[in-house]
């Protein structure tokens, strides 16, 4: 299997171009080939993944193809498995699966149901090429491959104005992080030649500081964008117009973690410069508290879940930010993250499914009695998420809290150790309220709902994540830290005492959590009001998703308006003008020119005739002149 | 006693195996069933190119400086005949079945009786239910085998035969078209008055160049012409009329002008077949002159092709603009790239020359399908060519509206199609070589280009379909697998050209 | 080579270019202009034009067929009898040749007379 790396990619690919062409024939059995194809490579996935202990360096990698060629410059298509690209394989195929076989019940009333899955497969197949690729083109066609799976399925209702609105937000966000990534390519390119991870990763060392920095801050803009971090966040709560099981695989388990998969991936470029890690830390830390205080606010319970991804995300570039061991860290919260962020997303789009797609939580409550399997599996990722011990959020989500204690300064210390111990009561706060509205207290249903329990294609997959949510932490913590290192650094061998021990951290964070939930139930157990109430100004901020849209608003998107309108008035007046003349100008002259072409044979002969004539005369010129 | 002189049978085997075919196709013509026809020549044909590819191939890897030239001189089969003969090969392949297509239309694309006077009560009944022609395979090969010939011509003499072996039946072909006949018949007479002056030209040169360097060979000519004693004029003309009749075949301005009239009037297979093969195997004889005849000069003729390469570019592009009708819009098309090509010619060198064949077999491919689909957008009076009709068509069959689109930005020069790197082979060469003003003219005119391209892209999205758009009709397995090959192969060539480009590379040498 | 011997041959056509030119010109100002019927009619080598159809004046397709066959297989005589003349001289080869060239000949005419080309009707 590993010397054929390419079907990973290509099942998915091949099955996402039969789903789109094939047209309305394939309707009936459109959707289980599109089951399978993830399934397939998740097979070959676990394959190769065997294969990869065995292997003397623990990596493969091979070129395919050159891809393309211009002077010294070499950019092959080729792949790379390694611990790090298998564990997103894995994530990737076997998370993907079972949410293609939720989505067959989920999307069953939708006609539409085979294009969804043709670009579900479309993105598979893009999100593996990007985990797969051995060079960061590869990365950046699959970067844009996900992008582009993205913005078709966030409006895959386009219909609906605010799905074709949210899908365009997301798409011109990303451009903006995709920008920044382009260009680091190109950095690369003008400083080192090359793009392969190894050949950039050796010569990162020959660079100077600054470059280190600049090249670090531009991947860290893709990373951001892609990963709806601090400044680029606001695209990804809008991004749940897009239909539920979008949302929990692309938009919590697998393309958003991408910018943490870059940064990760990276790291030799970001452990080289500790300014640079310093930022990478600051935006993590400053999402994961914007992500808990506007999720806190929210009641759209698809928006709530959004900005908690948001916020977890938070966390893992805290981690990849911190360095050293605590790359591994992040990778393993990604993972955890991955299984029960989808089990909630797919708990979510349960729920939804059973309310005639209501999604306002102050229209729940009560549900646990009806639908017995969405209420115990959501439990599991609640409890995961908010990390009450032995569920998989207490194994991840603790040691990056002890990580970011483990600083030589101290006031970083307490700094970024006290966001993340503050993020993490925060987290089991709203995590808590999300959930006592939606499952507990008193009905505040909508007249004519008959909430019920959703088909087996749809619960089993719940169930197979939340088993996986609780149990994934625990698994994983110790023995993927190990496997991942090489590609990723090992924690050094001497241990950086912080502020606070690990003891002490652990109670504190375990305090907090159940604070923070305590004092959600005490307040929702008895439901909500149903409309929204007056609040102090921490909430209404909040509620305003802290005036960050009104922010982007005011400082890029009036001026840039302005900016357009000026350029219109310059491209109107001006710049058409010279086109428009020019246009006349071809189009006048080809009208005269036509007169030319008679159909008259012998004036066809006598223009050759002069042609001839003339040609001999130049020739002759030329040479005798 | 005469004797004959060595032969290299294997070298020359894919010219034996079509002129044999060919001559076997006559029979056919005359002893098999008129229903059967059809089937068996097209079969036939197929399986005779077929033969003469696996000849070719088998040749390309034995192929050195002491075995390439044979026949008494006559012939040269070294590796860039052999690319041309095999991109030759190729696009008559995918040509051939659409000549084959006969589910579109009751007989094909061609009229049973030409001789049957237009308007007639009998021409009525056989446009109706006559099974059309079959002459078409035989003429067809022998076309093929005359282009085989002409780039593997060692001697302007047997240059000239073949000219008119590959012209001949080509005339003939111009005026078979089922539908719209006096337009095919006028079309045809005219392309044989102006190719048989063109020829007048052509063999004149050769006088010329005979009278210079008393021979007609290229490895004499070429040492003659690099001593340079005696009258040099004498060869400077030959040269002139020699490339006049050249550039008539590849349409370079100002020699183009029965390009549109002969593309649009001649079936639409036909027209195919000719945009794709006459003009890789005149291309092919102009760089074995230029280059393997004519390099003693020293390039002198450069500037005065140049302006020549200018002068297509610009016509070509400028006169698409106001086309109507969508085969002469391709037709014009067709002369700017003859122009492109003019442009890589005129480059020099290895890079040159490669650059050129790569374009060949690309823009073959490309043309080849795009007329494969005029012959699917048709109504009760057959294709309808008119840019006018065609509105609205995304609408209607989005599919083959898509694949015209893809083509059609394949023209223009768009990234990931093979247009796009023909024309960056192109360009780059030249800058390499010298003639920046060149690639200058060839990027405006490309840019002039884009435009009637992209009017009948947003004619087919953008308007609605009207009462007059006609529908698609569902291609046969033959048509279909034309138009699939020609677009794949536009789209694998834009994508992964290195394969093709390396073997260009390795073609790119002559043997004098 | 000097092209100069062939400046009395370019004086000739010269000459011949001008007679014609004058000839053409004068004629108007200078000949009588007495018109009969047989002035108007088309010129036919030797044959009385007959009186025709309405919008006629045309031989039917098979005189033009019948009359090219004529010249192929004229042709082919054409090229026989110089090799016949010297035939030792070209010994094996060009027998081959030449009977290379009758099957060639020979497959157009197999053609022409099946598919009817012969027959008149």
């Amino acid at each position: 299997m590993l010397s054929n790396l390419w079907l990973l990619i290509a099942i998915p690919a091949a099955s996402a171009a039969v789903l789109l062409l094939a047209g309305r024939k394939a309707d009936r059995w459109g959707h289980w080939l599109g089951v399978l194809a993830p399934a397939a490579s998740f097979v070959l996935g676990l394959i190769a993944f065997f294969g990869l202990r065995d292997l003397p360096g623990r990596a493969a990698e091979q070129t395919l193809w050159t891809f393309f060629k211009s002077g010294d410059m070499t950019i092959d298509f080729g792949l790379l498995f390694d611990p790090l690209t298998a564990v997103f394989v894995l994530l990737i195929t076997g998370v993907g699966s079972l949410i293609h076989l939720y989505a067959v019940g989920y999307m069953a009333h939708d006609e539409g149901r085979r294009r969804f899955f043709g670009y579900f497969n479309l993105f598979v197949a893009a999100m593996l090429l990007l985990v797969l690729g051995n060079n960061y083109v590869m990365l950046y066609l699959g970067w844009e491959g996900v992008g582009l799976a993205s913005y078709l399925l966030i409006s895959f209702w386009y219909n609906r104005p605010s799905a074709a609105t949210a899908g365009k937000k997301a798409f011109l966000m990303n451009r903006v992080g995709d920008a920044g990534f382009a260009i680091a390519i190109f950095l690369m390119l003008a400083q080192l030649g090359t793009v392969n991870y190894n050949q950039v990763f050796s010569q990162v060392g020959a660079l100077t500081t600054g470059t280190v920095l600049v090249l670090g801050l531009l991947l860290l803009l893709g990373a951001c964008g892609k990963s709806g971090q601090f400044p680029l966040q606001a695209w990804l709560p809008d991004a749940m117009e897009g239909p539920t099981p979008v949302s929990a695989l692309i938009h919590a388990a697998t393309m958003v973690t991408a910018g943490v998969y870059l940064i990760a991936r990276s790291n030799p470029i970001f452990s080289a410069n500790s300014t640079l890690q310093l930022i990478v830390v600051s935006v993590g830390a400053l999402t994961l508290l914007m992500g808990c205080i506007i999720g806190a606010a929210k009641d759209d319970i698809k928006r709530v879940l959004a900005w908690s991804t948001v916020s977890q995300i938070g966390y893992m570039f805290l981690g990849v930010g911190l360095g050293g061991g605590a790359y591994a860290l992040a990778i393993i919260h990604l993972l955890a993250h991955g299984f029960f962020k989808a089990n909630m997303f797919l708990g979510a789009g349960s729920v939804m499914h059973g309310m005639q797609d209501q999604v306002d939580i102050r229209r729940f409550g009560g549900l646990a009695k009806y639908m017995k399997i969405t209420w115990l599996t959501f439990m599991m990722g609640w409890l995961a998420i908010i990390g009450l011990p032995p569920l998989s959020g207490f194994f991840t989500k603790e040691p990056i809290i002890a990580a970011a204690f483990e600083q030589h300064d101290a006031w970083k210390s307490w700094v970024f150790g006290g966001a993340a111990l503050l993020g993490a009561g925060l987290t089991a706060f709203y995590m808590t309220r999300l959930f006592v509205l939606t499952f507990h207290g008193p009905k505040r249903w909508t007249d004519g709902q008959h909430p019920h329990e959703s088909p087996a294609v749809m619960w089993i997959p719940l169930v197979l994540l939340a088993i996986g949510s609780v149990v994934a932490g625990g698994l994983m913590a110790s023995p993927v830290a190990k496997w991942l290192e090489p590609p990723l650094p090992a924690a050094p061998a001497e241990e950086v005492h912080g502020v606070l021990g690990h003891t002490a951290i652990t109670v504190l964070s375990l305090v907090l959590t159940v604070l923070g939930a305590g004092l959600a139930w005490a307040l929702f157990r008895r439901g909500t009001a149903l409309e929204p109430q007056p609040a102090g100004p921490v909430v209404r901020a909040a509620r305003a998703n802290l005036y960050t849209d009104a922010f982007n608003e005011a400082v890029f998107e009036k001026p840039g308006s302005w900016l357009t309108r000026a350029l219109v008035y310059v491209d109107n007046k001006g710049i058409d003008g010279v086109v428009n003349g020019l246009a006349a100008l071809v189009g006048g002259g080809s009208g005269r020119l036509r007169r030319l072409q008679t159909g008259f044979v012998r004036s066809y002969a006598l223009s050759m005739l002069a042609g001839g004539v003339l040609v001999l005369g130049a020739l002759l010129a030329v040479r005798l002149g | 006693m005469v004797k004959l002189p060595p032969m290299d049978y294997a070298a020359i085997m894919p010219l034996l195996i079509l002129f044999g075919a060919a001559c076997l196709g006559v029979l056919i013509e005359a002893f098999v069933p008129r229903r059967a026809r059809n089937i068996t020549q097209l079969l036939f044909s197929l399986a005779a190119v077929i033969a003469a590819m696996v000849f070719v191939v088998k040749r390309a890897g034995n192929v050195t400086a002491a075995n390439a030239i044979t026949a008494g001189g006559a012939i040269t089969i070294d590796k860039a005949a052999l690319f041309l003969q095999g991109s030759l090969l190729v696009l008559a392949f995918v040509s051939l079945l659409i000549f084959g297509e006969r589910t579109l239309e009751q007989g094909g694309a061609f009229v049973a009786q030409a001789a049957v006077t237009v308007g007639s009560e009998k021409d009525k009944e056989q446009a109706a239910k006559s099974l059309g022609s079959t002459e078409v395979y035989p003429l067809a090969l022998f076309s093929l085998a005359g282009m085989l010939l002409f780039v593997a011509a060692n001697d302007l003499l047997t240059m000239f035969v073949a000219l008119e072996v590959f012209s001949l039946p080509l005339y003939l072909l111009c005026a078979l078209a089922r539908r719209k006949r006096l337009l095919s018949q006028e079309a045809a007479l005219k392309y044989f008055l102006l190719g048989a002056y063109a020829s007048a030209f052509f063999l004149f040169g050769v006088a010329l160049v005979y009278g210079y360097a008393k021979a007609v060979d290229f490895a004499s000519i070429h040492t003659a012409a690099a001593v340079g004693a005696g009258n040099i004029t004498l060869l400077i003309t030959g040269l002139g009329l020699l490339a006049i009749g050249l550039l008539f075949k590849v349409a370079a301005a100002p020699f183009h002008v029965w390009t549109p009239d002969v593309y649009q009037g001649a079936p639409t297979p036909v027209t195919a077949f000719m945009a794709a093969c006459t003009k890789a195997a005149a291309f092919g004889g102009l760089i074995r002159v230029l280059y393997v005849g004519f390099d003693g000069l020293g390039w002198q003729f450069t500037p005065v092709l140049g302006a020549i390469a200018a002068l297509t570019v610009m016509v070509g592009a400028v006169l698409a603009v106001t086309q109507t009708d969508l085969k002469r819009l391709l037709a014009y098309s067709s002369v700017a790239n003859a122009g492109y090509l003019l442009i890589g010619v005129l480059a020099g060198g290895q890079l040159g020359l490669q650059s050129v064949l790569f374009y060949l077999v690309a823009y073959g491919l490309t043309v080849i399908a795009a007329f494969a689909l005029i012959t699917l957008v048709r109504d009760a009076d057959g294709e309808a060519t008119h840019l006018s009709r065609w509105a609205g068509l995304g609408a209607r069959s989005p599919l083959f509206a898509g694949i015209f689109t893809f083509l059609l930005l394949a023209f223009a020069g768009i990234p990931l199609t093979s247009g796009f790197m023909a024309k960056l082979s192109v360009f780059g060469a030249a800058v390499d070589g010298g003639q920046t003003w060149l690639v200058i003219f060839g990027v405006i005119s490309s840019i002039i280009l884009a435009f009637p391209y992209l009017r009948v892209v947003v004619m087919m999205w953008l308007s609605e379909p009207g009462e007059s758009t006609p529908s698609v009709s569902l291609p046969g397995v033959l048509t279909s697998t034309a138009l699939g090959v020609g677009t794949i192969a536009t789209l694998v060539l834009g994508v992964a050209p290195g394969l093709l480009l390396d073997l260009a590379d390795k073609a790119a040498a002559f043997i004098r | 080579m000097s092209l100069s011997a062939y400046v009395p041959i370019v004086g000739l056509f010269a000459l011949a270019g001008a007679f014609g030119l004058f000839s053409v010109a004068a004629a108007p100002f200078i000949g009588p202009r007495r018109f009969n019927r047989a002035k108007l009619d088309a010129y036919e080598c030797g044959i009385e034009p007959t009186p025709q159809p309405i919008g006629g004046g045309r031989f039917p397709v098979k005189f033009y067929l019948t009359a090219m066959l004529f010249i192929v297989f004229d042709i082919e005589i054409i090229f026989l009898y110089p090799w016949a003349v010297s035939f030792n001289m070209l010994g094996v080869f060009g027998f081959v040749e030449m009977v290379i060239f009758i099957i060639t000949v020979f497959i157009a005419y197999t053609y022409v007379w099946r598919r009817g080309g012969l027959d008149w009707d």
